[in-house]
């Protein structure tokens, strides 16, 4: 089997770290090897947090410039920022939603026009895929369910080897009791999304 | 029950590093763990926390690393196997008990856990922890792998005991916050009553002892020497003269690059995981068996100098190389592109890095906007501040503000800016002193709750004793927030079943001899600002403890409150934008919609409903329901 990395890129309080681990659970669950790698601590307050998943015959945890197979980006200038760690064969799974940061919300700096972003991800790599996973969580019945309908977009896109069934297992299992029901169905809607 | 505590065999678990050496530590059957929170060590002590709950091992927070280190080398001097977690700075507060532990030894396993940060994730410095086991004298081992850093605790156990020292066991931020699959081995029933049996002649440290001491510390040092050398954890494998020397996480940087760059039948990697004290013997036999030798390992050159001493020692003259403009840097973590990109080099291959995607190609880039960690939206600490830099303004004075470890240090930025010095725990009391003393004028200071307990306290005697004269201000907000919320002993909110006795940080400080100790809610920006006030007029040292919960802390335990909603009146139309030139509440900012009524806004979802923006401006007030 090929091995796959996966790049995780958002801001403090989206839920990129659940993201993580459900998606390193469900590819053990699909019978490979997975690793992950996270950073806590101060960057998690309100600052940019990223995150790792490696699938497959790998022992290094972190990705290097150029290295990521996927990027899944839970905020579009995130998305743009983490590009370095893609290459012309990479995919990119962005959600659309801005997070306005604080010095563009008082007025020092602005924030980009994203369309113009995602032209030049676009033509940078070989597939970007784009969703606003707010309003589909929405849907779901939370907005705290982004992070999920970001998974589910990456499970649909097809990219990464492991079944939908394994994914929805974990969600199962693995994502607090009373939020399973929401999670599946933001898992369905970002998986559809495409 | 807790996952760890699983009593099935053979399980594969996919956890967190520091996890991993939790669940090592109950299989080697620990009794007693103790910590204090940091980053990267604090999942160790959370859940050790959480495990004590539901099992017969005894867990505590200790008010900082030396008093850690010390009660579980109590533990362990009466037999029960004790484990003590840190962050690698943790060590320094903890090196004093930790040298001389050497000395007296241990009955029971011990194991001290020091997470190191390469690169400063979340610390104030990357120093090299490996090389207090040479300062210390200690057995050190180093996990590459999550499944690892699970067996070389539970072994750490075996050699502590079998040595009767200390054993070290170091980790780095991307192991303690890796996760990897784990199989599980058989719980150990933990000793958990000891007894302790006096031997003066061993555990008095007074210098007639000490002398003796040492010498056993060195022959239990060589003892430990052959350990290494036959330990399972160093080992070379690969063939070829071409040698790579490694340990600790960049093993798996240089194990992935030798099969990118396919060059494992050129090459003999020597793995380190035992790594104190140098395994010569082995090493040697390495070094004879190739024509050169790469040495990746991050931070300090500690392997390669040791490699370059057993070379010399014994004759042998190949470049051994590795710190290096050329090569590694002494600098911050690596990361496996750049590793298999200076063994490439090193090794004279034929090598294309990959080509990343560069967004200084897109022509149409703008200024991307930076996103900089902010205190929360209703933080008491950046109602404190706003009441000590709006009194400042008001009276016209300049201060230098030594600060402390804590979320709070985010007042450095803009627009607060109420950070000039930092160094460690506790520094912001004393040097305050320093500063004071030697500039003549006056200095606030700022110090948490949790640090004010850690390490601020005796520095607070001193400037009492000595007759400094400056402001300390204490943010209390009840808990040591920026680690995750662990508890100390002035907590007030705790979780459910917790009967600690509760330590007045206020009665501490008039303990201490501070005549003007006031305590306030900063949430009252008014009585706040008339304490700020006092204290600067007073001319005499002055504490202030600025009190109230941490709102996220407070959520968790006790539930999310109602809160109330604010809005901005329609006579904000102004060019005014004071609130966020001098208070910088995420939840307050400009209104750039195209329709918008008022200069500023409030984000609902962010804001908490402190209102402590109401007290400074009267155009924003409670929302009508």
């Amino acid at each position: 089997m090929d091995n796959y990395r996966v790049y995780f890129t958002g801001v403090g309080g989206q839920g990129t770290l659940l993201a993580t681990t459900v998606l390193a659970e469900a590819a053990i669950l699909a019978g490979h090897n997975a690793l992950a790698s996270e950073v806590h601590g101060m960057a998690q307050r309100g600052g940019v947090v990223e995150s790792t998943v490696m699938i497959g015959d790998i022992k290094s945890s972190i990705i290097s410039d150029g290295e990521a197979d996927v990027l899944l980006g839970f905020e579009p200038v995130e998305t743009y920022r983490a590009m370095r760690k893609c290459l012309a064969d990479s995919v990119v799974v962005s959600n659309t939603v801005p997070i306005i940061p604080y010095g563009v919300a008082i007025g020092r700096g602005a924030y980009p026009d994203v369309d113009k972003l995602f032209d030049f991800i676009r033509s940078r790599v070989k597939q970007l895929i784009i969703l606003n996973a707010q309003a589909l969580a929405e849907q779901a019945g939370s907005t705290l369910a982004a992070n999920i309908v970001m998974l589910g977009a990456l499970a649909g896109s097809g990219v990464l080897p492991i079944p939908r069934g394994a994914y929805e297992q974990t969600i199962r299992t693995k994502t607090k009791e009373k939020f399973v029901r929401t999670n599946l169905r933001a898992f369905r809607l970002g998986f559809a999304a495409l | 029950m807790h996952p760890l505590l699983t009593e099935e065999v053979d399980k594969r678990l996919f956890l967190l590093g520091n996890e991993a050496i939790v669940r090592g530590a109950l299989e080697a059957g620990v009794a007693f763990a103790t910590t204090y929170p940091g980053t990267p060590a604090s999942e160790i002590g959370d859940n050790f926390f959480r495990i004590a709950a539901e099992s017969e091992l005894y867990f505590e927070y200790s008010t900082n690393e030396k008093v850690a280190l010390e009660t579980a080398a109590g533990a362990a001097v009466s037999g029960l196997r004790a484990i003590c977690s840190m962050k690698h700075v943790g060590l320094n507060v903890a090196a004093d008990p930790l040298m001389t532990l050497a000395y007296v030894g241990v009955r029971g396993g011990m194991v001290v856990v020091t997470a190191d940060d390469p690169s400063m994730f979340s610390s104030q410095n990357e120093q090299d922890n490996r090389m207090y086991a040479r300062l210390s004298g200690l057995p050190m081992f180093e996990p590459a792998s999550v499944q690892e850093a699970k067996e070389m605790t539970e072994a750490a156990f075996r050699i502590s005991e079998a040595l009767e020292l200390p054993v070290l066991l170091r980790t780095t931020t991307r192991l303690s916050h890796g996760r990897g699959i784990v199989t599980t081995g058989s719980l150990m029933p933990p000793k958990t009553r000891g007894a302790f049996e006096k031997e003066s002649s061993r555990f008095v440290s007074v210098p007639a002892n000490a002398r003796v001491r040492h010498r056993v510390l060195l022959s239990q040092g060589e003892k430990a020497r052959y350990m290494a050398c036959i330990s399972p954890y160093n080992t070379v494998t690969g063939k070829g003269r071409w040698g790579i020397a490694t340990s600790g996480i960049a093993y798996n940087y240089v194990a992935d690059a030798v099969k990118d760059l396919g060059i494992q039948a050129r090459v003999k990697v020597l793995k380190l995981g035992f790594t104190y004290p140098f395994p010569e013997k082995l090493v040697v036999e390495f070094i004879r068996s190739v024509d050169k030798i790469l040495v990746v390992e991050e931070l300090e050159p500690v392997l390669e100098d040791n490699l370059k001493v057993t070379a010399q020692t014994n004759g042998l003259a190949i470049p051994i190389v590795g710190k290096d403009p050329e090569l590694f840097s002494r600098l911050y973590e690596y990361d496996p592109g750049m590793v298999r990109e200076v063994i490439a080099r090193f090794f004279e291959l034929r090598y294309t890095p990959p080509r990343p995607v560069d967004i200084k190609e897109d022509r149409g880039a703008v200024q991307l906007p930076v996103r900089p960690p902010n205190l929360c939206a209703g933080c008491p600490h950046r109602a404190t501040y706003y009441a000590v830099t709006s009194v400042l303004r008001e009276t016209q004075t300049e201060m230098v503000f030594p600060t402390d470890i804590g979320c709070y240090i985010l007042g450095l930025l803009p627009p607060l800016q109420t950070a000039d010095l930092l160094i460690c725990m506790g520094s912001s009391v004393t040097s305050a002193a320093g500063i004071s003393k030697a500039t003549g004028k006056r200095v606030i200071a700022f110090i948490g709750d949790s640090t004010f307990f850690h390490s601020g306290i005796t520095g607070l005697i001193n400037a009492v004793h000595n007759r400094h004269n400056f402001i300390l201000v204490i943010l209390d907000n009840g808990t040591t927030a920026m680690t995750g919320h662990q508890p100390h002993p002035g907590v007030e909110i705790t979780p459910a079943g917790w009967d600690k006795p509760y330590i007045s940080v206020e009665a501490i400080a008039t303990a201490c001899g501070v005549e003007q100790v006031s305590v306030v809610n900063p949430i009252n920006l008014g009585k706040t600002k008339a304490a700020v006030k006092k204290a600067l007029e007073s001319n005499k040292l002055s504490v202030i403890i600025a009190k109230a919960p941490c709102p996220l802390h407070e959520a968790r335990v006790r539930g999310k409150k109602k809160k109330r909603g604010f809005v901005v009146g329609p006579e904000c139309n102004t060019d005014c934008t004071e609130c966020i030139d001098t208070f910088g509440c995420p939840a307050l900012y400009k209104n750039t919609a195209p329709d918008a009524k008022t200069t500023m806004i409030i984000n609902e979802d962010l804001c908490i409903g402190c209102g402590v923006c109401t007290q400074f401006c009267k155009k924003i007030r409670p929302k009508k329901v």
